[in-house]
Parts: C-alpha cells; sequence; structure tokens
C-alpha cells in the first residue's frame, strides 16, 4: 500500500543538502544531491542515532555528523566496514514538487 | 565490447593493479590472470611467521577464489604462461590455451637464485619462496635433524629462525663477515649475530660453499676452505633474480630486469609490467611497498586516467624475528660528505644510527628498540630539514617536547592494551584486522577498525603495529593524498589554487581530474577552506562543504542538541552581560550553563530550531558569536595583569581585548586559542597556547604553537617586542602564514613542527617586508570576514532553511 505525502518544492532543499519532515513517531531527512536527485530515509543513523541530515551529503551518501559513518541514500545501509542499517522511504519529484511514501 | 586485460603472474603486485584498476573503474576490462600456484593470492611477506608456525596459510591469503569469481575474473591458477605473441596480441599457456589480450600486463616476480654449484639439484635442496618451499621445509622438521640456510640476509635469517621454531638444528652460512650486510652496518650485525647465538642459531660466517653432497638427498656441505658440515636440508637464500625469461623471449627490451618508463609502460606500449620483475631508472625492488606504488601507478594508466608517474622508491626493512628489533632504511653507509649521529649501548642491546646529508636525514639502522624507526622513515621520504630538531633526533618523537602516546613500545604491549581511547580499539584487534583481511596501510587500518579515524592522536602507534605486524615495509605513502579523491597531497592542491586563481571547490576539482564527481567530506573541506584562504576577495563560502557546526553556529552534541557560547572579549564580562545570558538560560530552559575552559559561558541543550531566537536576545545585550564551534579564532584568555595584580607588569586584559578584536571571525586550519598573561607566573597560561603573550617588565614574549589537548606541547618563544603595536603585528602575520602554509585540521603544534621554527622566524621576525604583508593581507581578510553570523541569522535572514523543519505531519 502506499501513501504519497507532498512534503515540499526541491527549491527548498540546498544542493548537496538536507532539510526534515517531522512526524509523530520520528524524524525523515530528506536529501537533495548534486545532480537534483532526491532520497528520504528516516533521521538516525544505526550507529548512535546522529541526525544524518546534519551531515555532508557527497554522491549519493551522507556522513553522519556524530561518528564519521558514511551512509548510502539508496539503501540506508552503513557502508565501507561498519555494519547498520536505517530505514528509507520512496521519494519522487514531479514538476519540482517532492513526495514521499510513508508506506 | 570491453577491451581484454591479460596478467600474468597472481602475486602480490599483479594482484595489487588489479584491485587498484577496479577501485577506479571496475567495468573497463574483461580481466584474465594466470598464476603458476595452484592458489588466490597470498601475502608471500607473511611466510615466515607461516613457518615459524605463528600464522596459517588461511591467515595470509589475500585474495580468495571467491574473490575473482565476485569480480568477474577469470583465474587460470597452476597455469604457466609459455608465449607472448605482440604480433597477434595472444598468450599461450603451457597446456596450449590461448587468450587475446588489448593491454597486457606482466607481473611475473622473481625467481630464487640457486648457486650453480655441484649438488645444488639434489633431494633437500630448497628456495624460500612459496608455499611449496613452506611444506617442504615443515615436512623436514618433522623427518630430519639439521637445517643449513645458505645466505645471512633477511630472508635466509627467517627462514632459519622458523626452522629453529620447529626444534631444528639451524646452521647459517654466510659470504660476508656480516649478517644482512645491505642492510645493517658491521656493528648492528655484530649485535644482530650475538642476539640470534643466543637463541641457539649456528654460524659459518666467511664461508664460501663449494659443493653439496648426497647420494640422491643431500648429507652434507664442502666449503672451499676444505672444511665441511652435515646438514639433512638445505635451503639457498643468497638473493632473487627478476624473472624476465618471458619478456625477454617476446622481444621486449630487458636489463637485469624488464624496462619499464615512469608509467610502467615496457617498450611495448601496450605491455605494462610491474613488482619485482621490472627494472625501472636502473633500479630493481625485492620489498613490497614499492610494489605498491607502481600498481597504483599502473593502474591509474590502465584505467585512462593518464594521472601520476612512478619515480622511485625509498626502502625500509624489518626483520620479522620475534624477539629481534632490528630497522634499516635508506644510505646507512654515508660517505664523505655525510654526517653520523650514533648511540651504542652494548650492555642493553640498543644500537641507533642515523645519516644526516645536507640538513636531511637519508639512512638509518636500528638495532634493539626499532619504535621510531616510522618516524625516521616518514623524515627521510619528507626531506625535511631537521637542523631544528637535530639535538633530539636521536632520542625520537616522543623527545620532541609533547607527552602524547610517544613512550609506548608496540612489542611490549598486550593485545588487550587500548590503542585507539576514541573508539575503544586494541592492540589485538588491529593485529588481527592487518593479518585476517590483509591490510597494508593506515587508510586500511582506519577503514577496518577505525583505530586513528577520530582524533588521530593514536597514528603514529597504528603505524607502528602496522609495521611490526608485516616486518617488510608496509605502505606509507611518500607524500599523503589529500584524501581518497585525489593523489594530490595538499601542498600541490594549494599551490594549484593560487597559481591557476581557483576560487570554487568545483574549480579545483575539474583543475586538478578529482576523482569522484562531487567529493568526500573531507576533500570539501579542505577545499571550502583553502580556496578562501587564498583568494578572500573572489571565493564564495560553501555551506553544503562546512561541518555542521560552522553552518548552523553552533555545536552539535551526542544529542542532536546544539549549545551557545557568546564572545567574552579578553574573558572580561559585565552584570549586563551576565543578566543577558541569565534571562535566556532561563526564558529558553537551558538545563546546564558551563565555564569553558577558554573563560566563556556555555549555554547547553538548544534545540536547533531555538537557535535564532536565542541570539537574538543575546544580540540585543550587545553580544556576538564566540565561535566556539569553529575552525576557528575561539578565545583570547587573559589574567587581570596590572590592573589589580600586584606582580601584573603590562595591562594583560585590555592587551587580550585588542587582540580578540583584531582576530575575532577568522577562519583557520584548525581552532585556534590566544592567550595574554601578566607577568611569567604565567596564570593564563599563555604556554599551551596557539599563539601566546607573556608580559614582562620590558615588554612581551611571543610564545607559537602551543597545545593543552591531545597532546599537551609547550610553546616556542617566537621573539621579544616592546610595544603592544608590534604584538598586533606579529600576531597577524603569524595568523596568516599559518592560514596559507598549514593542512587543513593541521593545528599549530604539529604544523611548527613539521615545518621548523627557522621557517615561521624567517617569515615574521627576520623579514620586515614578508611579515607586514601577511599581517597586511589578515587585515584585508578581516575586513570581509568580521559580521556576526548570529546576527546575520537572527536578524537579517541568512540560511533561514537551516533552522526550520520542511514540514511538519502530525500522523
Amino acid at each position: 500500500m502506499s501513501n504519497w505525502i507532498e512534503v515540499g518544492q526541491l527549491e527548498e532543499i540546498p544542493q548537496q543538502g538536507s532539510r526534515v519532515v517531522k512526524t509523530k513517531g520520528f524524524d525523515i531527512a530528506i536529501f537533495r544531491t548534486i545532480n537534483d536527485e532526491v532520497f528520504a530515509i528516516k533521521d538516525a543513523c544505526p550507529h548512535k542515532q546522529g541526525q544524518l541530515s546534519q551531515g555532508i551529503v557527497h554522491g549519493k551518501k551522507v556522513t553522519c555528523p556524530l561518528h564519521n559513518w558514511t551512509i548510502s541514500l539508496e539503501s540506508g545501509e552503513a557502508l565501507g566496514h561498519d555494519e547498520g542499517c536505517t530505514n528509507v522511504f520512496t521519494a519522487r519529484v514531479e514538476k519540482g514538487l517532492i513526495s514521499i511514501d510513508l508506506g | 565490447m570491453k577491451e581484454k586485460l591479460v596478467v600474468i603472474g597472481n602475486g602480490m603486485a599483479g594482484m595489487r593493479t588489479v584491485e587498484e584498476l577496479l577501485k577506479i573503474n571496475p567495468e573497463l576490462y574483461d580481466i584474465t590472470v594466470f598464476g603458476d600456484e595452484p592458489y588466490g593470492n597470498y601475502n608471500r611477506i607473511l611466510l615466515s611467521p607461516v613457518l615459524a608456525g605463528e600464522k596459517t596459510i588461511d591467515d595470509i591469503m589475500l585474495n580468495t577464489m571467491d574473490w575473482y569469481e565476485e569480480n568477474n575474473i577469470k583465474l587460470h591458477a597452476g597455469k604457466r604462461v609459455s608465449e607472448i605473441n605482440r604480433i597477434a596480441r595472444t598468450v599461450t599457456a603451457s597446456d596450449g590455451l590461448v587468450e587475446e589480450y588489448d593491454r597486457l600486463l606482466i607481473a611475473t616476480g622473481s625467481k630464487p637464485f640457486m648457486i650453480p654449484i655441484p649438488g645444488h639439484d639434489k633431494e633437500g635442496v630448497i628456495a624460500f619462496r612459496d608455499i611449496k618451499d613452506v611444506d617442504i621445509m615443515l615436512e623436514a622438521t618433522r623427518n630430519y635433524k639439521h637445517a643449513t640456510i645458505i645466505g645471512g640476509g633477511l630472508l635466509g635469517l627467517e627462514a632459519a629462525n622458523g626452522m629453529m621454531q620447529h626444534g631444528m638444528k639451524v646452521t647459517v652460512v654466510h659470504l660476508s663477515d656480516t649478517l644482512m650486510e645491505r642492510q645493517m652496518d658491521s656493528v648492528s650485525g655484530k649485535m644482530l649475530r650475538n642476539s640470534l647465538e643466543e637463541k641457539g642459531m649456528d654460524f659459518r660466517m666467511e664461508a664460501q660453499t663449494a659443493e653439496i653432497t648426497g647420494n640422491g638427498r643431500v648429507t652434507g656441505i664442502n666449503f672451499a676452505d676444505g672444511t665441511s658440515l652435515e646438514t639433512d636440508l638445505v635451503v639457498m637464500a643468497v638473493g632473487i633474480r627478476p624473472n624476465i625469461e618471458l619478456a625477454q623471449q617476446a622481444g621486449l627490451h630487458c636489463e637485469r630486469g624488464i624496462v619499464v618508463n615512469d608509467t610502467l609502460q615496457t617498450y611495448d606500449p601496450k605491455i605494462y609490467s610491474v613488482g619485482e620483475c621490472v627494472q625501472h631508472r636502473g633500479d630493481t625492488y625485492g620489498l613490497v611497498a614499492p610494489l605498491f606504488e607502481m600498481a597504483k601507478v599502473c593502474a591509474n594508466h590502465l584505467a585512462q586516467m593518464g594521472i601520476g608517474l612512478y619515480q622511485g622508491s625509498v626502502t625500509s626493512t624489518k626483520l620479522k624475528v620475534t624477539g629481534i628489533d632490528l630497522f634499516s632504511a635508506g644510505d646507512f653507509t654515508g660517505d664523505d660528505t655525510t654526517e653520523e649521529l650514533v648511540i651504542q649501548d652494548a650492555g642493553s642491546g640498543l644500537y641507533k644510527k642515523l645519516v644526516i646529508k645536507n640538513n636531511c636525514l637519508i639512512g638509518a639502522v636500528l638495532y634493539g628498540d626499532t619504535k621510531e624507526g616510522a618516524w625516521y622513515f616518514q623524515l627521510m621520504r619528507s626531506a625535511q630539514d631537521i637542523s631544528d630538531i637535530r639535538d633530539k633526533l636521536l632520542f625520537g618523537e616522543s623527545h620532541l617536547g609533547d607527552s602524547g602516546h610517544g613512550g609506548d613500545h608496540i612489542a611490549d604491549m598486550s593485545d588487550e592494551t587500548e590503542v585507539c581511547g576514541c573508539n575503544g580499539v586494541c592492540k589485538g584487534d588491529i593485529v588481527k584486522a592487518i593479518t585476517t583481511e590483509g591490510l597494508f596501510s593506515l587508510d586500511e587500518v582506519r577503514a577496518h577498525t577505525k583505530a586513528s579515524a577520530s582524533c588521530g592522536s593514536c597514528t603514529g602507534l597504528v603505524e607502528q603495529i602496522l609495521e611490526s605486524t608485516l616486518g617488510s615495509d608496509y605502505e606509507t605513502p611518500e607524500s599523503k593524498p589529500l584524501c581518497l579523491c585525489t593523489d594530490h597531497p595538499h601542498e600541490e592542491v594549494r599551490e594549484a589554487i593560487r597559481k591557476q586563481k581557483l576560487t570554487s571547490i568545483k574549480a579545483v576539482r575539474r583543475a586538478l581530474n578529482w576523482k569522484t564527481e562531487d567529493g568526500c567530506p573531507a576533500c570539501r573541506m579542505s577545499l571550502n577552506y583553502y580556496v578562501q584562504s587564498a583568494w578572500h576577495n573572489e571565493a564564495q563560502d560553501d555551506p553544503q562543504s562546512r561541518f555542521i557546526n560552522e553552518r548552523a553556529h553552533a555545536n552539535i552534541q551526542k544529542d542532536g542538541k546544539y549549545s551557545v557560547i557568546p564572545r567574552m572579549w579578553g574573558g572580561m564580562t559585565t552584570p549586563d552581560e551576565l543578566r543577558a545570558i541569565a534571562d535566556a538560560a532561563e526564558k529558553y530552559e537551558i538545563r546546564d550553563v558551563h565555564l569553558t575552559g577558554g573563560q566563556r559561558i556555555g549555554l547547553y541543550g538548544v534545540e536547533k530550531a531555538v537557535l535564532p531566537k536565542i541570539w537574538k536576545d543575546l544580540n540585543d545585550a550587545g553580544m556576538v558569536s564566540g565561535h566556539a564551534y569553529g575552525k576557528a579564532m575561539r578565545t583570547v584568555k587573559t589574567c587581570v595583569g596590572k590592573q589589580w595584580c600586584r606582580f601584573g607588569t603590562q595591562n594583560s586584559t585590555e592587551l587580550g581585548i585588542k587582540l580578540e578584536e583584531l582576530t575575532w571571525a577568522s577562519w583557520m586550519p584548525h581552532k585556534f586559542k590566544l592567550a595574554v598573561s601578566g607577568c611569567p607566573r604565567n596564570c593564563a597560561e599563555a604556554t599551551i597556547k596557539d599563539f601566546g603573550v607573556v608580559c614582562v617588565d620590558s615588554g612581551y614574549e611571543l610564545h607559537i604553537g602551543g597545545n593543552g589537548g591531545i597532546k599537551v606541547r609547550a610553546t616556542d618563544l617566537l621573539c621579544n617586542v616592546t610595544t603592544e603595536e608590534e604584538v598586533m603585528e606579529y600576531c597577524a602575520a603569524f595568523i596568516q602564514f599559518y592560514r596559507e602554509d598549514a593542512h587543513y585540521l593541521e593545528r599549530t603544534a604539529p604544523w611548527v613542527e613539521r615545518i621548523g621554527l627557522s621557517r615561521i622566524e624567517d617569515v615574521v621576525v627576520k623579514d620586515e617586508a614578508k611579515r607586514s604583508h601577511y599581517a597586511k593581507r589578515f587585515h584585508e581578510a578581516q575586513k570581509i570576514s568580521q559580521i556576526d553570523p548570529w546576527k546575520e541569522r537572527s536578524t537579517n535572514g541568512v540560511a533561514a532553511h537551516e533552522f526550520t523543519s520542511i514540514k511538519v505531519i502530525n500522523a
């Protein structure tokens, strides 16, 4: 089942940056890459719940500000030799409008 | 269709090249590998510990059969290539199998040299080169009693030690009067021989083998002087010869090795060669680090990146015999143009000899205590001027004035000793990762274990563990690249930014052929700093390439909340300021109010969205950002000086305020702290600051390069001046020189040690024109930089998106 929710315009997020969608249970980080691809993952690093939205975005990856774990924006998985995974939400952009599927 | 790359040789050099190639461009080639031995690629330099029973074959495998499959590499294990046809571009294996190539890589390594004396082909006469040899030697230890090793070099002694571990009686036969004469001088060679004799090894020095005797199997050796020796096994370890037969047959130009140019191409540009089989600029190499440097350059060319040249290697050696510490590197014999520094203490088994030429270290032999080997090796490779540290050089890095981790000795550490205090990594974890994962470099150890990946203060220790675990040299990069996205070191990047006037991160990446599209956190932060430091008028700041603290102008805490620390000029405050801070703390329900080490007040646990509001309140009371979150000028700490103190000699608080007004809001390679003490009692602790002023009756002492953090380091005295104006001028010049010269994330303490105090004196003290140039550039940059970032965000609406969520969903 899908549950698409509009969250905002692409321009509202800086390239290589992130903004947060607040929900009742947890925060979701919406990322915009240098090529304007958009990804949505739970705003909590699998390591120690650091806010990934506050990290540095490079390629399709983000590096957590707390202890430098690097997380794939596509899979939510920790890269390199770290192990762990955070939730991924499907995101799409239509005519500049970002929506995410809360499922 | 993909081009075909064929690799002849499944050893460390060939496979390292393939691994480097896969890292850069995994899709470029269909790769086929031929290997003589019926295994995957293993770590040949760890065969000695296998022989000694300290490791197993499985421990030393680098690439298992699965690895080839996972990377779609066709491996012909156990097949020897017998012919290369350069016209048809094919190789033929001895069983008739033919493979075509577009590019060919010859990595056939070397062959052990067997002395062609009568009897050298008898059963029980072997070399020490591969797994098969180790099997024969281990078999012999079960059935025979006496082994003889011909050759007292590195490999011979490791073989001898291994056999002895299994209870065999071992005799080492050596032609020269000094063991390991290519790595040791006569003094250290003698000490080594004494230690090995104590362990029970026998030696026949200056002995020339004439004949190996026995009926079918070896039973003894006759020497040229008429004496003889009974033995059940002979291991020849007298050297290696580049394995060049195949290349010679194919008509490639060979001398001692296959001759290659700086891009590792043979005389046929379709054919590359790396490893022990090559001859580069007249040299052949038999150690692993040069092979890896070659592999990197070769892979770059195979991937058509076209950058990188191999320009030869300086090598170091360490003997892998448990209980014996020996290190040797570079030119340790010296000549008329060199000087020697020596410590010799036969009683405690200690010997150190350093060879110096033109104020640079060019060679070292260490016996008994090798913990400084990695440091000396680094000094040699970077050709650093050692005149400033010459008097302490022999005693090692730990005697340079810091009291960090320097005193520890790797060999004495238990496996449970914590090496990396940030990430809780013990020595045993690191050793295990190095051996089981097949790691060779600091970067690899960091990626696998996190050791030294946070504050970096244990980097030296981790390098020592690498060195002591791998024995023969591990991989120390000649000059460290800025990050994995480039091969250029910091200096080259900064020079390109200056010379080519690169004013954005993107321009740098394009000009220097960055390997990644938009970099990594390490290079993004460095480049953002470098372009602004070089071109403060033109370069634009890129907030997305700053760490969150500098983007949010507050320190992120472990729970995602932030801290707020207003500036208090020179550590002075007023009742009004204190009242405003107290009001803000109550209004925003601040849980913790804390006094910082730099004489400031910190408010902890602030939600990000609240930051602009609390800044507004503090702005209204006249306060600005304290930059306690940035790679920036942090604080000027002072004592009350002659205003109040009966010992005070100058007005230290007023000078502190002036210095803070001069330097506030300046970005730096790393955080930067100042202090002013009113008298030599130094209550403001000015001698552990980046720039410290100690007031004296006659004026001001200026101190630089101190650090009270990770490694405590007292400052160096730069000079004495007589007026406050001079203090300000020297301070501005020193800061600007640091800003334009240091690597990003290099504090003044290691920077001063790296470039030497005399260079800083040259710029800041001795040359008035240079001092004035740097001071002027600092003032210019400050004109643009001195804007309160809090006010910009609390009042002027800058970066509003940073502090608000894009959407709130009540579901």
